[in-house]
């Protein structure tokens, strides 16, 4: 059901090629994005959501002696690029010259890999696919009678950008996403995620048992005192501290201004940490083009814990006197370059080594609500959630009720103990950004409150 | 637009759908920023299209394009009603909808000056002079300023027989100033943070905001913090100021108050409530000073409308009276679950997705302390904190850490020695409960908060909090190693 929207190459090239002619005067760019998307929701077990969206839309940016206009429509026949392009240009007339924002991207000798990332198998998902996998989450916390909630989402998008200056490029790509949070009605839950551009590779009974699993561990959980410990965290964890890192760490923006933690070739975390960004690499969620339509390159942001790198788009690009390494968001874009395809390099730790000499710290599967405390020392706060465990003398022993942590992260990856073998792709909640990375060790993570019991049933 | 109506109606009519519905939506949006002196951003938005609701057998499905098309919003119907069939297969309960009687009705945001009627230039007049102005205070790095313009125009028609057109208009407006130093990155927002005051309503309110004005204070402001001592750590009594107080009733009772989240149906995204059912009309959330209302018909309010997006009417209905928790928000399906009919916050943030129970305007009403100089007066020693930096609450909405850009010390009822990365934490009922004092009237504005994020996918959505200052005791502050 999700692709029966979706558009042809040849006719995104004629939507974007008219759209360029147009334009009466000056350089312009044309970007298209186009999603068919449908997501299957369930809590209490049964599934009470159920969704599908198929959009497609034109953001056309006319630069004209500087000044700069931007337009977006979803009307995309003829009437609806004339008055798109009418609107762009209207608003580059009146607007101010700024040079330092009138950057178009440069065509790229780079290919784009085809079929990097596109599975038909995900595009063609319909919705009895994603109700039995829900249905087989459901089962799993059914036989531990926990109440199960979730989502299974798939989606196939295409993004295409054309400019006067010769660029054309053209992606189209799948993601799939199933999660899931179990309860037992007294505090406990547990949680897990699948995540591939292939939806085949989603086994939805293998999710739902490893949340039921952490979910029945985690039940009867007991106050913990605040303090500093020594901690593991999950992959789902270290998943979402890189996705805050990538929007105050590794923006070439955030660098500019002063707001970054990098100091470009020197420390600023521990000699066992590598992070880099690759959009090509087909083990992430592969994006091969940015939206300002250039090729995406690998970034080496942190090498042996040196900060090497940043990532950028045109602008930020032409300001450092360099090129764009093809992480620029639609224009006009006032947030600066992002890095959406994050991976940490593995280690040789496992589960049992990684306990083994903890006398006393914390598990902790996954982080809630993170938000920036302070950009320029990495300080984020967030609380754990489904599943934080007591480890006592190198042993997982009791599940702990839910902690708020106040933390620098550089400092806290200047202490990593021990980094794990297996990595896993995590998507992040809110952004967009995909991260595959390892378990940590860290050997002092600080706590800074408890959540309380109240209404915990 | 009516064929394209009755085409989706009829449709899924002859699916054998028990109700139906479908919004059509089109909203335009512009947007202008500058940034130390250059026009950074002028972009334009229109976006149009139209979701189709149905429940069949008691199961919902959805789905929506943006191809305003016959043959497209048959597809589409088509395919809401082979979801709601696939729901089924996880079925547990039947939704039943409450008794809402169908309306036939209008709206539109009253304005003065229509907001997508200024020109390019004097937006950007505006925006230029409060650039300049901060421009001239040495120390700052990076300066920026916004302007952003939106009209929606949407129609809703149900099965039961619901017409239902509106206008909604919105204008928003906000400065910043950064400074930085080798160790220190400090922000000032006018009038506050996240883009600044969001209203619904006319280009009146940007031209009273008067960004200029207040644009070399928070320029000076922000370079100042860069040499301020750190927020001392310690419990003490804070005040707030009323931009803050408006984000912490967002966090930790508009959220907590939503009776889907209540019911389990956000478990799986950002969490459920500690205001379970047995905590209606039994809870005391806060102390006597504290009373709250979620009013859809505040005027200027971004939670501010005619009709709800399942088509009831916009209502004003008490949520914490005097300290005691006494109202949810609810939509059709779960308004039925505490005995009641939907008081209306049900909102779809576009055309294409669904309708999610989301706040309105979640007031703290003001109370009897009079200005916010008379509270500072009133305060012997304690810490005043203005404009939000960061926020974070935990699954149940009882933990929650603010951040606000700038705190002074209170000492002998003034205010003294400005400190710089002030946060605050807390659990919910108690510190509702610590309120001992809020503002007057005349110190209370409605805030608007245009990202509220909620649901999978996620949709973010522009909701309204009135608030004035008020004053907490014994609250813990300074968290974290500096």
């Amino acid at each position: 059901m999700v692709g029966e929207a979706t558009w042809a190459r040849p006719a995104v090239e004629a939507l974007l090629a008219t759209a360029l002619e147009l334009v009466p005067s000056g350089e312009a760019e044309a970007m298209f994005a186009s999603h068919d998307s449908a997501l299957t929701r369930f809590a209490n077990s049964r599934i009470h959501q159920n969704v599908a969206e198929h959009d497609a839309t034109l953001r056309v940016r006319v630069v004209d002696d500087a000044r700069t206009g931007v337009a977006t429509t979803n009307r995309l026949d003829a009437e609806g690029l004339r008055e798109v392009v009418e609107r762009a240009s209207a608003i580059s007339r009146r607007a101010r010259p700024n040079p330092e924002a009138a950057v178009l991207a440069h065509p790229s000798p780079a290919a784009v890999p085809p079929g990097l990332g596109y599975f038909a198998a995900t595009a063609d998902a319909d919705p009895t696919e994603r109700a039995l996998g829900a249905r087989a989450v459901i089962a799993a916390g059914d036989r531990r009678g926990l109440e199960v909630s979730g989502a299974f989402s798939t989606d196939s998008s295409t993004l295409a950008v054309a400019n006067s200056r010769g660029l054309w490029n053209m992606h189209s790509a799948t993601q799939a996403k199933l999660l899931t949070v179990m309860m037992d009605g007294r505090g406990a839950s547990g949680y897990a995620q699948a995540t591939s551009p292939d939806v085949g590779a989603i086994d939805a009974a293998l999710v739902g048992e490893e949340a039921a699993d952490k979910a029945v561990r985690g039940a009867d959980p007991v106050d913990m005192e605040p303090g500093e410990y020594q901690v593991i965290l999950g992959e789902y964890a270290v998943g979402t501290i890189l996705e805050y890192l990538a929007w105050i760490a590794f923006s070439g923006l955030a660098a500019e201004e002063g707001r970054s933690c990098m100091e470009i070739g020197r420390p600023v975390m521990g000699s066992n940490v590598t992070i880099w960004d690759d959009g090509l690499d087909p083990t992430g969620m592969p994006t091969a083009i940015d939206y300002e339509g250039v090729p995406k390159q690998r970034v080496n942001l942190i090498v042996d814990g040196v900060a090497r790198a940043v990532v950028h788009d045109s602008a930020t690009a032409r300001r450092a006197g360099t090129r764009s390494t093809g992480h620029g968001l639609p224009a006009p874009n006032v947030w600066g370059p992002l890095s959406w395809n994050l991976f940490m390099a593995p280690g040789s730790g496992t589960p049992a080594t990684m306990l083994a000499g903890i006398k006393r710290g914390i598990w902790v599967t996954r982080f809630h609500y993170v938000n920036i405390v302070h950009a320029k020392r990495g300080i984020l706060t967030g609380m754990t959630k489904d599943g934080t465990f007591l480890i006592e003398d190198g042993k997982i022993t009791r599940p702990i009720r839910n902690l708020r942590f106040t933390q620098s992260i550089p400092e806290a990856f200047s202490r990593i103990a021990e980094i794990g073998s297996d990595t896993r792709l995590v998507a992040a909640e809110y952004s967009g950004i995909y991260a595959r990375v390892p378990a940590l060790k860290i050997d002092r993570f600080s706590f800074t409150g408890a959540t309380s019991d109240e209404g915990s049933g | 637009m009516n064929d394209l109506i009755d085409l989706a109606l009829d449709e899924a009519q002859r699916a054998g759908a028990e109700y139906a519905d479908i919004r059509l939506v089109e909203r335009e949006s512009e947007s202008l920023t500058v940034k130390n002196g250059a026009l950074e951003a002028a972009d334009s938005d229109r976006t149009a299209g139209f979701g189709v609701r149905i429940l069949l057998d008691g199961v919902w499905g959805f789905s929506s394009s943006g191809r305003l098309e016959r043959a497209e919003v048959e597809r589409v119907t088509r395919e809401a009603v082979a979801i709601a069939r696939a729901s089924a297969i996880a079925r547990r309960d039947r939704v039943v909808l409450d008794d809402t009687p169908a309306v036939v009705g209008s709206y539109r945001t009253p304005v003065i000056e229509d907001p997508m009627s200024v020109s390019i230039d004097d937006r950007l007049a505006m925006l230029f002079e409060a650039d300049a102005a901060m421009g001239r205070v040495s120390g700052v790095n990076v300066r920026q300023g916004s302007i952003e313009t939106a009209r929606e125009r949407k129609t809703f028609a149900s099965s039961e027989g619901a017409r239902i057109e509106q206008e909604l208009l919105e204008a928003g407006a906000g400065i910043d100033a950064n400074a930085v130093n080798e160790h220190e990155v400090q922000q000032r927002s006018y009038p506050n943070s996240a883009g600044g005051q969001r209203v619904s309503g006319g280009f009146e309110a940007i031209r009273a905001l008067d960004l200029a004005g207040n644009a070399e204070r928070i320029a000076e402001e922000a370079v100042a913090l860069l040499e301020a001592p750190q927020c001392p750590s310690g419990e003490m009594t804070i005040v707030i100021d009323s931009a803050q107080m408006a984000l912490q009733v967002h966090e930790s009772c508009g959220h907590p108050i939503e009776l889907d989240r209540v019911l389990g149906m956000e478990a799986s995204f950002a969490g459920t409530s500690f205001l379970t059912l047995d905590k209606l009309g039994t809870l005391r959330y806060g102390s006597e000073q504290v009373s709250i209302d979620a009013d859809a018909t505040a005027p200027g309010g971004l939670g501010t409308f005619g009709f709800d997006d399942e088509g009831v009417p916009a209502q004003n209905v008490p949520i914490v009276d005097r300290g005691l928790f006494v109202g949810y928000l609810t939509n059709r399906e779960t308004a039925p679950v505490i005995g009641r009919r939907s008081m209306g916050s049900s909102r779809a943030s576009g055309w294409n997705v669904i309708p999610l129970i989301r706040m309105t305007n979640v007031n703290l009403r003001p109370g009897g302390a009079g200005s916010l100089a008379d509270l500072i007066a009133d305060t012997k020693e304690g810490l005043f904190l203005s404009t939000n930096h960061s926020w974070s609450i935990d699954d149940r909405r009882l933990n929650f850490q603010f951040g606000t850009q700038i705190g002074w010390m209170i000492r002998n009822g003034r205010l003294a020695e400005m400190v710089r990365n002030p946060t605050y934490t807390g659990i919910t009922p108690e510190f509702w409960g610590s309120c001992d004092a809020v503002c007057g009237p005349d110190e209370w504005t409605l805030w608007g908060v245009p990202n509220c994020g909620k649901g999978e996918p996620m949709q973010t959505h522009r909701v309204g909090h009135g608030a004035a200052p008020a004053r907490f005791r014994g609250v813990q502050v300074g968290v974290g190693r500096w």
